[in-house]
C-alpha cells in the first residue's frame, strides 16, 4: 500500500494531479482513495490532496504519514518531509525550492517541474512533471498508458486540448529521471 | 472494474438520488457539501426535474416539503449549521408523514465551527434535532460506495415509511474520491393516496387542535411506525469479531481509522475487531450487545466528545466495560492514538 | 321553492364548515371571494390552498381543496415545491402579515422574485390575531398591541411595512394589487383582483400578489362596525388601495 501526498500552491494542480493518479491507479484494478484539503486553503494558500493506492480494501483514507510526498513548493516541503515514513520517497520540485531537504533515511528526487513544464510551452503542467518523475520511481502505482487515459477521463472535456502538452510534460520528466 | 468511476461522496449522493427517481432538489451552498447542489443544478434539468438555490435552509427544507406533500421524490443537503436550519422543516415533515431525504454532510461544531469532517451531529441527527416526539430514520456510510448505495436504499425507506431519512456523512466522506458502481434503482413502487394535486382533496397538516385527544392518536401512528422500523431497519458491519478480545465501535470515518488501527493491531498479536453500527437510528443495540458478550472491553471512536457512546452504553448496559476516545472540532483520530489505548488495556 | 327564485348559493369551491372567526372578522369574506373565483374560473378540483400560521390555519376546512399546512412564513416555499411538481395545479399561498412579512420575508421576496406560479392572497390586519393580538409588521404608529401597550413607537421598532410597494421592486411579479373588504364595494373590488390574480396563474401567466386589508375588530377592541371604520380612516391612507402592477396594462 502506498498512501501519497501532493502538496504545493493552490493553483499548482496537485489535487488534479492526486486524481488522475487515483483514476490510472483504478483502472489496473487497484483499490484507491482521493482527498483533498478543501475550502478557503484552495485559494492561494497551500493546497494538499492524499492518495492511497492498494491491493486490498483501504481501511482509512487519512494520511498521517506517507510512504510518498511529492512537494511543489517549499512551504510544502517545511510541512510534509519530517512526516514522510521511513524508507519513503519525496520528490521535489527543484525549479522553485531553494533549500536542499535535510532527511536521510528517505530516498529524494529533485525535478525541475516548473522548467520543464515551461519548455514545453505551459506554465501549468509542473504537476504533469511531478506524475511523470512519480511513475518512474514508483512504476508499480501505474502505467504510462493508464495515465495518459486517465487524462481523458479525468479532466474535464474543455480541457483536453491541453492534453498533448501534458503528455510531452510527463514523458520528459519520466525520462529525467535515470 | 470497467464500470467504476472516481466519484467524491457528494457526487456519488447525488447521482445516487437521481437514479433512485428524485427529481427534485432544493438547498443552500455550504461548505463541505457544495457539489451536491452544483451536481444537482446540473443534472436534474438534464432528466426533467428541478433544481432550486433556494434563499435559505429554512426555505430549502420548506420547498422539500411541498414536494413531498405533491407525492415527489424530493431532497435537500447541507452541513452542520445548515442543518440546524432545516430541523424546523425536518419536524413538520415527521409530524405530516411526508417522506424525504436530507443529507448532512457534517463539518466542525458547534456554532459556525469548521469545515472539516467531524462527527458532533449524531445527537441532533439520532434524537429527532427539531422539536416533539418523533423520530428520523439515520444511516452512516462510511465510503463512497455506501454513500451511493444508503441514498438510494434512503428513498425507498423514506417512501415505505412515509418518514424523513437523513444521511449523516462527514466533511471527509463528502470530499473524498473512491470508486463507485453506480446502483441500480429498487424498482420498488409506493403509492401516494395522501399526497395533493391528484385530485383526492387530501390535507396535509400537523396542527391538531381537537379532539384533545387528537395530537395524542397521531402520536401514536407515529410511534408504531418507529416501532416497525426498529424491528425491520437495522443495519450494521462486523470485523474480525469472533475470536476478538476487544470490540472497536465507531461509524462512518472514525470507523475506517478503527479498522486500519484493527490491522496493525492483528499484526502485533493483539485481537481486536470492531462492530460499525450503519443505521445509527435505530441503533443496532441488541446485535452491538451480542457482538460484545465475552469480551474484556469495548472502546467507542468517534470524531466529538462521544454521543454515540451513550447508545453503545445502552446496549452493552454494564455487562462489559466501555472506553472512548475521541477529537472534536473536525480532528480525525489517528490509528496510532486507537492502538496506544488498546495496547494500555493489556 | 322554485329555481327561479334562486339567487344566492354557496360556492361548491366551500365545505359546510361553520368557520371559526369571530364576529367582523374579514378573513371568511377572503375564504369567499376566493372559492367564488374558482368556481367561476373552473379550478374548483385543480387548486391546491396552502394554510399559513395564523388565525387563517385551518382554512383547508372551509375550502373545499387539497390543502397544505405550512410552517409559519415558509408557504412560499411550500407552494414553489408543490407548483413544480404540479404546475398544472392552482397553488394559493394564503398568509397573513406576520407569517408574509415578518418571519416568512425572505420566503416571501424570493417567491416573488422567482416569479414563481403562484398566487399569494395576503391578509393584512395590521395586528397577530391567533396569539392574541401583538404588534405585527403592519402594525399602525400609535395602535396599541399586547406588545405596544402604550401604542407602536416608530422611534423604537419603525413603521409599517407596505407589502405592495416591496413587492412592486422586483422584476418578475405580473400583477400586485391592494384591495380592502371593510364595505360590499371594496369586497367587490377585492373579488376581482383575487380572481384575476388566479386567472393569471391558471394562465401561466406567472407571480400574482394580492394584499386585502383585513379587520380583526377582536384584538383591535372595536366592534365590527367601528372596525371598518377604523379601516379606512386608519389603514388606508397608509396603504393605499389600488393596482401596483399589471403586465397586461
Amino acid at each position: 500500500m502506498e498512501k501519497i501526498i501532493f502538496a504545493g500552491f493552490g493553483g499548482q494542480g496537485v489535487i488534479s494531479a492526486g486524481k488522475l493518479l487515483a483514476i490510472a491507479s483504478m483502472r489496473e484494478g487497484k483499490e484507491v482513495s482521493h482527498i483533498p484539503s478543501y475550502g478557503a486553503e484552495m485559494r492561494g494558500g497551500t493546497a494538499n490532496c492524499a492518495v492511497v493506492v492498494s491491493d486490498d480494501e483501504i481501511a482509512s483514507a487519512i494520511v498521517h504519514k506517507p510512504t510518498i510526498c511529492i512537494v511543489l513548493n517549499e512551504p510544502s516541503l517545511d510541512k510534509f518531509e519530517s512526516l514522510i515514513e521511513s524508507g519513503g520517497i519525496l520528490i521535489y520540485n527543484s525549479s522553485i525550492i531553494n533549500r536542499k531537504p535535510q532527511r536521510e533515511d528517505i530516498k529524494i528526487y529533485s525535478i525541475p517541474c516548473n522548467d520543464i513544464s515551461e519548455h514545453n510551452g505551459s506554465i501549468r503542467a509542473a504537476n504533469m512533471a511531478a506524475l511523470g518523475a512519480l511513475l518512474k520511481v514508483k512504476p508499480e502505482l501505474a502505467t504510462m498508458e493508464s495515465m495518459k487515459m486517465a487524462l481523458v477521463e479525468g479532466i474535464s472535456e474543455r480541457n483536453h486540448k491541453f492534453n498533448p502538452t501534458n503528455i510531452k510534460v510527463m514523458e520528459e520528466a519520466y525520462s529525467y529521471l535515470k | 472494474m470497467k464500470n467504476k468511476i472516481l466519484m467524491k461522496g457528494n457526487e456519488a449522493a447525488a447521482e445516487a438520488a437521481v437514479i433512485a427517481g428524485c427529481r427534485y432538489y432544493f438547498g443552500y451552498p455550504i461548505t463541505p457539501q457544495n457539489e451536491i447542489p452544483e451536481y444537482m443544478s446540473k443534472r436534474l434539468p438534464e432528466v426533467g426535474g428541478t433544481f432550486i438555490q433556494a434563499e435559505s435552509e429554512t426555505a430549502a427544507i420548506n420547498m422539500v416539503f411541498g414536494a413531498s406533500a405533491a407525492g415527489a421524490r424530493s431532497m435537500t443537503s447541507s452541513s452542520s449549521p445548515g442543518i440546524s436550519l432545516k430541523q424546523e422543516g425536518i419536524s413538520y415533515l415527521a409530524a405530516a408523514q411526508l417522506p424525504c431525504v436530507v443529507i448532512n454532510v457534517s463539518r466542525g461544531g458547534p456554532g459556525l465551527g469548521n469545515i472539516a469532517g467531524s462527527q458532533g451531529d449524531y445527537f441532533q441527527a439520532t434524537r429527532g434535532g427539531g422539536h416533539g416526539d418523533y423520530r428520523t430514520i439515520v444511516l452512516a456510510p462510511a465510503n463512497c460506495q455506501e454513500i451511493a448505495d444508503l441514498t438510494l436504499e434512503a428513498f425507498d425507506l423514506a417512501d415505505e415509511y412515509r418518514m424523513v431519512v437523513m444521511i449523516l456523512a462527514d466533511g471527509f466522506l463528502g470530499q473524498m474520491s473512491e470508486p463507485v458502481v453506480l446502483p441500480k434503482p429498487s424498482g420498488k413502487t409506493f403509492s401516494k393516496e395522501w399526497a395533493v394535486g391528484i385530485g383526492n382533496k387530501n390535507k396535509v397538516a400537523s396542527l391538531i387542535l381537537s379532539p384533545e385527544d387528537g395530537l395524542t392518536k397521531h402520536n401514536y401512528v407515529l410511534k408504531d411506525i418507529y416501532d416497525r422500523v426498529e424491528e425491520s431497519v437495522i443495519k450494521y458491519e462486523e470485523y474480525m469479531i469472533e475470536d476478538a478480545d476487544y470490540i472497536l465501535c465507531a461509524y462512518g470515518s472514525s470507523a475506517r481509522i478503527c479498522k486500519q488501527a484493527i490491522q496493525e493491531l492483528r499484526a502485533q498479536g493483539i485481537k481486536v475487531g470492531s462492530f460499525r453500527p450503519i443505521t445509527l437510528w435505530p441503533f443496532p443495540y441488541k446485535e452491538l450487545k451480542k457482538a460484545t458478550e465475552g469480551k474484556k472491553r469495548v472502546l467507542t471512536v468517534e470524531m466529538s466528545f462521544g454521543q454515540m457512546l451513550e447508545d453503545v452504553k445502552l446496549s452493552v448496559n454494564g455487562t462489559i466495560p466501555v472506553d472512548f476516545y475521541g477529537i472534536p472540532g473536525g480532528m480525525i483520530p489517528t490509528p496510532e492514538e486507537i492502538v496506544e489505548r488498546i495496547k494500555s488495556y493489556e | 321553492m322554485n329555481n327561479e327564485e334562486l339567487i344566492y348559493t354557496k360556492s361548491k369551491s366551500m365545505t359546510q364548515r361553520e368557520t371559526h372567526y369571530c364576529p367582523g372578522c374579514t378573513h371568511g369574506v377572503v375564504h369567499k371571494l376566493i372559492a367564488e373565483s374558482l368556481d367561476e374560473i373552473g379550478m374548483v378540483d385543480n387548486a391546491i390552498v396552502i394554510a399559513p400560521v395564523g388565525c387563517a390555519v385551518l382554512i383547508y376546512d372551509y375550502l373545499a381543496l387539497d390543502g397544505v399546512e405550512a410552517a409559519h412564513g415558509r408557504a412560499p416555499a411550500v407552494a414553489t415545491g408543490i407548483k413544480r411538481v404540479h404546475p398544472d395545479k392552482l397553488v394559493i399561498s394564503y398568509q397573513g402579515d406576520g407569517d408574509l412579512l415578518a418571519i416568512g420575508m425572505g420566503e416571501t421576496i424570493h417567491a416573488a422574485n422567482r416569479g414563481e406560479n403562484i398566487t399569494v392572497i395576503f391578509v393584512n390586519n395590521a395586528i397577530y390575531g391567533m396569539t392574541g393580538g401583538q404588534m405585527a409588521p403592519t402594525t399602525m404608529p400609535g395602535q396599541k398591541t399586547t406588545t405596544t401597550q402604550s401604542g407602536r413607537e416608530p422611534d423604537d421598532v419603525g413603521m409599517p411595512i407596505r407589502a405592495c410597494e416591496i413587492i412592486n421592486t422586483l422584476d418578475r411579479p405580473v400583477y400586485i394589487e391592494r384591495v380592502s373588504c371593510h364595505n360590499p364595494a371594496n369586497i367587490n373590488k377585492a373579488k376581482k383582483a383575487i380572481k384575476k390574480a388566479l386567472l393569471n396563474q391558471k394562465e401561466g401567466k406567472g407571480y400574482s400578489f394580492v394584499e386585502v386589508l383585513a379587520t380583526c375588530p377582536t384584538n383591535w377592541g372595536l366592534t365590527p362596525k367601528k372596525s371598518y371604520e377604523w379601516l379606512e380612516s386608519t389603514m388606508i391612507p397608509y396603504y393605499p388601495l389600488g393596482v401596483f402592477r399589471d403586465k397586461e396594462e
